[in-house]
């Protein structure tokens, strides 16, 4: 792994919410990228917080699209700058409602093209921008500003969806692990072919938690197991350290929901489920490790 | 470039979206005598109002209390602004 470089594409400052996950995880995204990097960005918090014309916080190119077309912009983007002998990285950084729900066809069809671009999800499990609203990528049991009450469907599994399509490399990452998101970000800009990368980004109004503890509901996710750190690398997977270490001794899912108000009231059978459908999770990667599928 | 002038494009700027420093309540201050240097702090500021020789920007910083919350030596407290 390269050095993370000193500098910043972000100038100071976004008008993100204090404590922002999806904030920090851009920071290192663009870090691994490097200056000759496009974002192409999506309606989202990260399509807001850039600042307001004619300033943006944002130190590269930027390119602002429409909700379900940010994957196909990429591609026409992309094929532009290969056809023109440059190999600019073509980011997408787009929210999980963005992704798991409006923008999921032009993401199929780009990964099936095999469009030369990095997608990133950051995923708040909800839609931020708009007020909270509950997208595909809400967990179970999670209270949004449309799920009063606790959302009583599961969160669409997204990796399995972009796996299908057997990109080069896929992984999955948090902001809590900075350096794992640095190193994941450049792998799969080492790649040709379309690459993705899903990172879970804790959001202090959104799962109603204080802003002092971004970095540790990151860490409790990914120690609970409710959010494991892997790679896809050519189809083979490889489990992160501190998921295989969540995988022998895992904290109880508990301390995690209990630490978010989001999940106030969540029920005793809503969280059987989503510690039974995290050991599914951990049983179907540990054995995609081993070969054994 | 006329034509090109005329599209909506923003510029790059410090302060694009203001002094953030401004949405304080608490204000983080380190403490040298119990700082090791591990940067921790900096690493995860997300504003990265914090820098290599651990000055906090206060114009920027928002004071979520992330780097006290994050470092191993308790070395950042989070003091009240009197305004
Ligand atoms: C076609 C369309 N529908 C609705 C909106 C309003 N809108 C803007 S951002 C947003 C929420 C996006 O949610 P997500 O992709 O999860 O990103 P987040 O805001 O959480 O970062 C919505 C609904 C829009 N801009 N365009
Ligand atoms: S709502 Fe959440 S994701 Fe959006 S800017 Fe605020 S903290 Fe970040
Ligand atoms: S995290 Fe604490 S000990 Fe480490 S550099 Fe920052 S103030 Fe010093
Ligand atoms: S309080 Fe938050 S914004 Fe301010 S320096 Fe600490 S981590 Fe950065
Ligand atoms: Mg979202």
């Amino acid at each position: 792994m390269t050095e993370i470089p000193r500098e910043e594409y972000i100038l100071k400052c976004t008008s993100a919410c204090a404590g922002c996950g999806g904030t920090l995880s851009l920071r290192y995204v663009l870090k691994a990228a490097g200056r000759d990097t496009i974002l192409v960005v999506p309606a989202c918090c990260t399509s807001v917080i850039q600042g307001t014309y004619p300033n943006t916080a944002f130190n590269i190119p930027v390119y602002n699209v429409a909700f379900a077309s940010a994957a196909a912009c990429a591609s026409g983007m992309s094929t532009a700058l290969r056809a023109a002998g440059k190999k600019t990285h073509v980011i997408v950084y787009a929210g999980d409602g963005g992704t798991v729900d409006i923008g999921i066809q032009a993401l199929s069809g780009a990964f099936e093209r095999g469009t030369d671009f990095l997608y990133i999800c950051y995923d708040n499990e909800a839609y931020g921008n708009t007020g909270m609203q509950r997208s595909g990528a809400t967990p179970l049991g999670a209270r949004t500003t449309t799920t009063p009450a606790g959302k009583t469907q599961p969160k669409k599994d997204l990796d399995a969806i972009v796996a299908a399509h057997k990109p080069p490399y896929m992984a999955t990452a948090c902001p809590a692990y900075p350096k794992d998101l640095f190193q994941k970000v450049e792998k799969a800009l080492s790649y040709r072919g379309p690459t993705f990368i899903h990172i879970l980004s804790p959001c202090p109004p959104g799962w109603r938690f204080s802003t002092e503890k971004t970095v540790e509901m990151g860490k409790l996710a990914v120690r609970t197991g409710m959010w494991v750190l892997y790679e896809r690398e050519q189809g083979k997977v490889t489990i992160n350290g501190p998921s295989k270490a969540a995988m022998v001794k895992p904290l109880p899912a508990e301390e995690y929901l209990r630490a978010q108000g989001r999940f106030g009231g969540i029920s005793a059978e809503a969280v059987s489920r989503m510690k039974d459908d995290a050991a599914a999770l951990a049983q179907r990667l540990q054995k995609e490790e081993k070969g054994i599928c | 470039m006329s034509q090109r002038r005329r599209l909506a494009i923003s510029r790059p700027v410090t302060g694009a979206c203001g002094k953030t420093g401004s949405w304080r309540v608490f204000s983080p201050l380190i403490d040298r005598e119990k700082c090791n240097a591990c940067g921790l702090c900096a690493m995860y500021c997300p504003e990265a109002a914090i820098s290599e020789d651990l000055a906090i920007d206060y114009d920027f910083c928002k004071g979520c209390g992330i780097c006290a919350n994050e470092c191993p030596k308790k070395a950042v407290s989070m003091e009240r602004e009197d305004k």
